[in-house]
């Protein structure tokens, strides 16, 4: 086929590139570190404004924390006049040695001496277990379940409260004390409230007036209150309710104010989780037979807790935090062992109040922290069956 | 059987009960109400003194304590809260980060030991009053916050009136405006007017009347501060606490509020040819606020709840006064307890039903 004279003008004036050309960098001002300063901190007049600002705020906090925390802190002595500006004549920040010293008084409280060890197995003990439940592809998890709510219950109780026929002398629970309570507390609190929650917001949704009538009242009456109105009512008005031959201690009021506490929160928890599960599942498993006990055992409560697992762990949260509250109603948990060491005329300085807080911060936030990461890390991995 | 066992249950407490406070020879009913309490409230709204005052008034001036640092702490936890919930969503990774690392921190450390900090560690660690921090003609030292009181003239009360005039003005020109709106199209300088009448008229009419108004500044003595208006620390530390701390909640739920918020909604608002100002006032935030609002109010209520923490850095609320130094002195544990209980459930039902009815304002109509 031959072309017109036109045409071919037109064809040879027609430009096709036949290379691609190299790849160029992109322009220094869009990429790489100094791209990245200019999209993220200096984007706008008021973004380089604010961050002007935060950089001098920072300049102005940080030097002094450092300050406080490492270099103008003490790190050995043996009384208060250690950590006093008069006496050593520098600027004093953290008073260390205070917090070595009173170390094992904040994780045992007055626990005996030579008794310290079972408080430790009993850490131990904990440990294996809450690693056991919380690691989803542990192996025998179902026998963890049962390690964890049952085994481990009955052996902390008679390796911390003692059993003289196997020659663990008794301590009182007025000698625990520190981290122990917290912890204590806390696992009572966490292992209690979970079993009473989910009967709670079974109850809530059942057809049983009564049932209904109940744990409607009981968990709009508990989450209605503060806490510390609860943990005074168990331990002023517990007492009252029961023969005087059996009233509790001090120890017990404050656990089952806890408990009762945490499980409503719980059982709304649930009962969340509990409605996002489809009608369908109810359905089918009523159709395949199953009574009420089975169909919640089996079909409904693994599909309901598995969802709510990141809001069950964020409820553990807000419980461990909550714990510090039995510090009023007079238990020595870790945030009193602390109020009652800083004032200790021993080590009684400006910075002992500070850097008892400080301890104290660093326990919690590491352990909430934590908490709050694996529920995250939780959320991810359920939200992977769901995600496209 | 559930209900026998729970009527079972009752009566054993009951007649439990019953021994005990016979044995420990306490009376029982709400005759203490009306006997002289005789004992020292550290801040009192309304008239109160320890000589003839009833344990009923000094329920009255817990009560009003807890609301009033409830009320005050949830202005200021709104505030913070907002500003730090919008801060990460910055573009600005700086301040983003910032926000993050607050949120985390104080959100993942007891309330209790917070409070404790800002009283024991903070507060009480301020110079005393010779040496105290100065600023504004305020002081600042270990026995509180002592900032100038404003004293009201006589001729005030026409400054206050004409606020309340410019407040009803303003919301008659709303209606006008918006009806016109809605009739004609055309808008109405709504804020400008809002802002001259509100805060112009009383304005002008406070400097035409020769400012009658004057501030009482503390005066430093030797060993008091007399005048002004005095914050005890207890106060600012439970204040601040409070604040702080259900600040990092809200942040969070601001947060989850404007994310839930679709992209679609702010690019479907620019493609009307909407700038981003009127698209973030008449489409993203009403949007953010249905979904805001709910866990805000249980943010709220969590603080007025919180409150009752008063009791460890010794602010006179509610618990503080009524659950501790009444009951101690009666040894009523039944009826105090119960009393107290019932007004935080009763705080706390109140605001639901009102949750609701707006809830159900707000609802998405769908078909």
């Amino acid at each position: 086929m031959t072309m017109s004279e036109g045409e071919l003008a037109i064809a040879e004036a027609r430009f096709v590139r036949k290379q691609t050309l190299e790849q160029q960098p992109p322009p220094a001002s869009m990429a790489g570190p100094i791209g990245w300063v200019r999209e993220n901190l200096f984007s706008s007049p008021f973004n380089i404004v604010l961050t002007i600002l935060i950089v001098l705020l920072a300049l102005w906090v940080i030097p002094d924390l450092l300050r406080f925390v490492f270099f103008d802190a003490v790190w050995t002595g043996t009384d208060r006049n250690a950590c006093l500006e008069s006496v050593q004549n520098r600027p004093i920040g953290a008073c260390w040695p205070f917090v070595w010293e009173r170390l094992p008084y904040f994780i045992y409280g007055s626990y005996p001496i030579p008794e310290r060890w079972r408080v430790d197995v009993f850490f131990v003990l904990l440990a294996v277990g809450v690693t056991w439940l919380l690691w989803l592809n542990a192996p025998r998890r179902s026998l963890g379940v049962f390690y964890s709510f049952v085994v481990l219950p009955i052996l902390s109780y008679i390796l911390l409260s003692g059993m003289p026929s196997i020659g663990l002398p008794v301590v009182d629970t007025v000698l625990w004390g520190g981290v122990l309570v917290t912890i204590v507390v806390a696992s009572v609190g966490i292992a209690c409230s979970l079993p009473i929650g989910i009967l709670l917001a079974l109850g809530r949704r059942s057809d049983m007036p009564t049932v209904k009538l109940f744990s409607v009242l009981f968990i709009e009456f508990v989450r209605g209150v503060p806490l510390i109105t609860v943990l005074f009512m168990a331990s002023v008005m517990l007492p009252l309710f029961v023969p005087e031959e059996l009233s509790p201690n001090k120890l017990l009021r404050a656990l089952i104010g806890i408990a009762l506490f945490a499980s409503a929160y719980m059982a709304e928890v649930v009962r969340a989780g509990l409605a996002a599960i489809p009608k369908g599942q109810f359905e089918g498993a009523m159709a395949v037979g199953l009574g009420y006990w089975q169909m919640m055992r089996l079909i409904v409560l693994p599909q309901a807790l598995k969802i709510t697992i990141p809001n069950i762990v964020n409820t553990f949260i807000g419980m461990f935090k909550d714990t510090s509250l039995v510090f009023i109603v007079g238990i020595f948990d870790l945030l009193r062992t602390i109020e009652v060491s800083r004032i200790d005329p021993k080590w009684a300085t400006p910075v002992t109040s500070t850097t008892g807080y400080l301890v104290a911060a660093i326990f919690y936030l590491v352990f909430c922290y934590g908490m709050s990461r694996y529920a995250r890390m939780t959320e991810a991995r359920l939200s992977k069956a769901t995600r496209r | 059987m559930l209900c026998v066992l729970v009527v079972l249950v009752v009566y054993a407490a009951a007649s439990n009960a019953v021994d005990n406070l016979k044995r420990a020879n306490v009376a029982s009913g709400f005759g203490f109400w009306d006997q002289a309490a005789g004992f020292d409230i550290s801040q009192t709204l309304i008239e109160y003194s320890a000589s003839i005052s009833t344990y009923g008034t000094a329920f009255w001036v817990g009560l009003l304590n807890t609301l009033l640092v409830g009320a005050m702490g949830i202005v200021i936890a709104t505030i913070l809260g907002f500003t730090v919930g919008i801060s990460r969503l910055s573009k600005n990774w700086l301040l983003a980060k910032v926000a993050t690392g607050y949120v985390e921190t104080i959100r993942n450390i007891p309330l209790l030991l917070q409070l404790l900090f800002w009283y024991n560690a903070v507060l009480k660690a301020l110079p005393d009053i010779r040496d105290s921090h100065r600023f504004f003609g305020s002081y600042l030292n270990n026995r509180g916050l002592f900032v100038p009181e404003p004293l009201r003239d006589p001729g005030f009360g026409w400054v206050e009136i004409a606020i309340l005039i410019g407040i009803a003005g303003a919301s008659a020109f709303y209606y006008w405006a918006r009806k016109r709106q809605m009739a004609t199209g055309q808008q109405a300088p709504i804020a400008l007017v809002t802002l001259g009448l509100v805060v112009g008229l009383p304005f002008v009419l406070f400097l035409l009347l020769g400012m009658p108004l004057h501030f009482d500044a503390p005066q430093v003595g030797r060993f008091n501060i007399t005048g002004g208006l005095a914050l005890q620390p207890e106060f600012v530390a439970l204040l601040l606490g409070l604040s702080v701390y259900t600040a990092a909640f809200i942040a969070e739920v601001v947060r989850a509020g404007i994310l839930a918020v679709s992209h679609g909604q702010t690019e479907a608002s620019y493609s009307l040819g909407m700038k981003s100002g009127p698209t973030l006032r008449l489409i993203v935030v009403p949007q953010a606020m249905r979904v805001i609002v709910p866990p805000l109010t249980s943010q709220y209520l969590n603080l007025i709840k919180n409150s009752s923490l008063a009791v460890a850095v010794g602010y006179p609320d509610l618990v503080q006064v009524f659950t501790g130094t009444v009951l101690n002195q009666t040894g009523q544990a039944v009826e105090v307890v119960a009393i107290t209980m019932l007004v935080y459930l009763f705080i706390s039902l109140f605001t639901s039903l009102l949750m609701n009815i707006y809830n159900s304002r707000v609802k998405l109509v769908e078909r």
